[in-house]
C-alpha cells in the first residue's frame, strides 16, 4: 500500500471511531491497514514522524492516537 | 524548615533500613541551599512537593499521580513515562513529574566521571532523584517537566553518548550479568551479546509495535544473577555441554579444610568442618556425583548444570570448555495470569558473534508469531499458554526435545499430528479385530 493511501485510511477510520475512543493499540492500526504488523510498522512510524499520529504511553503499554484528540481524562475512564 | 509536614513519611525513616524518604529529604535540602550554584531548570522545591504529595497519598490511601501521557522525545515511542500530579495547585513543584529511562551500559560498568555527569545533568534539568536501577535495569531519572525532556535527551545523546531505554510496548533495554568481565563462571560473553542485540534491535527498542513489553536478559551461567529465568520473555542462560573440569588436588584441599567452601562466603558463623558428602554429593539434584577413595567423579550426562557443586568448590570444579547458552521463553512477573518461569526452547546454542542463528532462528520467528497472534497486553508467556508450546515450536521450526519437559506425562504438550505418523491415524478395523475381540 502506498503511504498516502495508508495515511488517509488511518485518518478516516480513526476519525470515525473518535466518539468512542481516541487511543489505539498498534494491532488495531495494522488491522485497519490490513497488513501484517511488521509491514505496517514502517508506515505507522512514518505517520508518527509526520505528525499524523502520536504516541501515548502508560509506561507499560503504548498506544497511538491523532494529535490533539486524546484527552488525559479518557485514561482515567471518565469519558 | 520543611515545606510540608510529613509525619507519616518521617515514621518510615525510623526502621533499620536505608530510607528513600531520607534520600529525598537530603536532595530537597541540597536544592534549597544550592551550594553548588546549580541553574535549576525545574522548580527548586520539586523534592519538597514530592514529599508533600506522597504524604497526602498515605493520608488518603490513594495515589495522586495520573496515569501515563503523551510525552516523549521526538521519534521515540519509549523511554519517557508521563506523570502528572492531580493536585497541581497544592504541589506545583511536581505538577509534571515525568520519568525518563536511560539505557544502562551492558553489565552496568560506569566510570565515576560518567556517573557524575549524568547526576549533574539530572540535578540541573530534573529533580536530581534517580533510581539505580529500575527492575528492567535502566537508570531511572525520576521527575522532570515536559519542556526539559528534549533538553535532557539532547545532552544525553550529544554530550554523554548515551541513549534512552525502552518502555511501553517495546523491546525493553536488554540487561545482562557482569559475566566474563569479572566472573569465571561465564559460559559466554553476556556483555557482547547484550550490546549487539541492543544495537541490532534499535527500532524495536524505540518504536512500539509489540502487543506488550518484551525483555531479553542474559545470564552467563545458571546462577542467574539477573534472574533472566524469572523475568524475561527470552532468557539466555550460559551452559557447557562437555564436562565439569575437576582438580582432584583442590578437592582434597576442600575436604582437608585448607580451602574454604563457597570461597569463605559463610564465614560469619561456625558451621563445623566441611563435609563433602553432605554439602556437595548429597545435594546434587540429580545424584550424579560420587566421592570415594579421595576421588571425585561426576556422571556429566546426568548433570543438570545447577551450579551447586561449582559454587561450593570453585577452586576444584570449573565449568566445561564447550560453552554456549540455553534459551528459555515466556517468563514474566504477574500481570494477567500470575508469575511464570521461562520454558526451555533451545537446550544449547553457541553464543558467538554475529549471533545469526539466535537472531534469525529464535528471536525473529518468535516476534513474528507474537506480533501477529498476541492479544493486546498479552506477554509471550501468555500466548504460549493460550496457543500451546507446540504452536511455538511450529512457528520457530525448533525441534521438540525431551529436555523441554520436566518429566514424562506431566506436561505432554507435544502431540503427533496425523501427517507426521506413518499410515496416519486411520486403522483397518478388520486387521484390528484379528487381535482384539469386540
Ligand atoms: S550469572 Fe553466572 S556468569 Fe553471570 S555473574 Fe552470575 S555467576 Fe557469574
Ligand atoms: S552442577 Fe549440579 S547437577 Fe551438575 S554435578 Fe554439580 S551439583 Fe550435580
Amino acid at each position: 500500500m502506498e503511504y498516502d493511501e495508508a495515511k488517509e485510511k488511518i485518518k478516516v477510520e480513526l476519525t470515525k471511531k473518535l466518539k468512542t475512543k481516541s487511543k489505539f493499540y498498534f494491532n488495531d492500526l495494522a488491522k485497519i491497514l490490513g497488513m501484517k504488523p511488521r509491514e505496517a510498522k514502517k508506515l505507522i512510524n512514518q505517520m508518527v514522524l509526520d505528525g499524523v499520529l502520536e504516541y501515548w504511553s502508560s509506561g507499560s503499554t503504548s498506544m497511538y492516537g491523532m494529535p490533539g484528540t486524546g484527552k488525559q481524562s479518557s485514561a482515567e475512564h471518565e469519558d | 524548615m520543611a515545606k510540608h509536614e510529613t509525619p507519616l513519611l518521617d515514621q518510615l525513616e525510623t526502621g533499620p533500613w536505608p530510607s528513600f524518604v531520607t534520600d529525598i529529604k537530603r536532595e530537597a535540602e541540597s536544592r534549597a541551599t544550592n551550594e553548588k550554584g546549580v541553574d535549576y531548570q525545574i522548580p527548586q522545591d520539586a523534592c519538597e512537593d514530592l514529599l508533600g504529595v506522597l504524604e497526602l497519598s498515605f493520608k488518603h490511601g490513594r495515589t495522586h499521580w495520573k496515569h501515563g501521557g503523551i510525552v516523549g522525545v521526538f521519534g521515540y515511542g519509549g523511554g519517557v513515562i508521563g506523570r502528572y500530579c492531580d493536585q497541581p495547585e497544592m504541589f506545583p513543584g511536581v505538577a509534571h513529574f515525568h520519568t525518563m529511562r536511560v539505557s544502562q551500559p551492558a553489565g552496568k560498568f560506569y566510570t565515576t566521571k560518567y556517573l557524575e555527569s549524568i547526576c549533574d545533568l539530572w540535578e540541573r534539568r530534573g529533580s536530581g532523584i534517580t533510581n539505580m536501577h529500575g527492575s528492567t535495569g535502566d537508570i531511572i531519572f525520576l521527575g522532570t517537566t515536559t519542556p526539559q525532556l528534549e533538553e535532557v535527551f539532547y545532552e544525553l545523546t550529544h554530550n554523554l553518548n548515551q541513549d534512552l531505554g525502552g518502555s511501553g510496548s517495546n523491546l525493553r533495554t536488554p540487561s545482562d550479568c557482569i559475566g566474563a568481565a569479572r566472573c569465571e563462571y561465564a559460559c559466554y560473553d553476556t556483555q557482547a551479546i547484550c550490546h549487539d542485540l541492543t544495537v541490532e534491535y534499535q527500532d524495536e527498542l524505540h518504536r512500539p509495535a509489540f502487543p506488550y513489553k518484551f525483555k531479553f536478559k542474559f545470564d552467563g551461567c545458571p546462577n542467574c544473577c539477573v534472574a533472566s529465568i524469572a523475568r524475561s520473555d527470552l532468557s539466555f542462560i550460559g551452559l557447557w555441554r562437555d564436562e565439569i573440569r575437576i582438580d582432584e588436588e583442590a578437592v582434597k584441599a576442600y575436604v582437608g579444610g585448607e580451602l574454604k567452601p563457597n570461597a569463605g562466603a559463610h564465614a560469619g558463623r561456625d558451621w563445623g568442618a566441611f563435609d563433602i558428602q553432605k554439602e556437595v554429593i548429597g545435594l546434587c539434584p540429580t545424584q550424579c556425583m560420587r566421592y570415594e577413595g579421595d576421588k571425585l567423579e561426576i556422571n556429566n550426562k546426568e548433570c543438570t548444570h545447577c551450579m551447586h557443586c561449582i559454587n561450593v568448590m570453585p577452586r576444584a570444579l570449573r565449568i566445561g570448555n564447550d560453552r554456549g547458552c540455553a534459551i528459555l521463553a515466556g517468563a514474566k512477573a504477574p500481570i494477567l495470569d500470575g508469575a511464570q518461569m521461562g520454558t526451555l526452547i533451545v537446550p544449547f546454542i553457541k553464543a558467538e558473534p554475529p549471533y545469526t542463528d539466535i537472531k534469525e532462528k529464535v528471536i525473529e520467528p518468535i516476534w513474528d508469531w507474537w506480533m501477529e497472534e498476541g492479544k493486546n497486553r498479552e506477554r509471550l508467556g501468555e500466548l504460549m499458554k493460550r496457543q500451546g508450546m507446540q504452536k511455538l515450536l511450529e512457528m520457530t521450526g525448533l525441534d521438540p526435545d525431551p529436555r523441554m519437559i520436566q518429566e514424562p506425562r506431566t506436561n505432554p504438550y507435544i502431540f503427533w499430528k496425523e501427517d507426521e505418523v506413518e499410515g496416519g491415524f486411520k486403522r483397518d478395523i478388520n486387521e484390528f479385530r484379528k487381535y482384539h475381540k469386540r
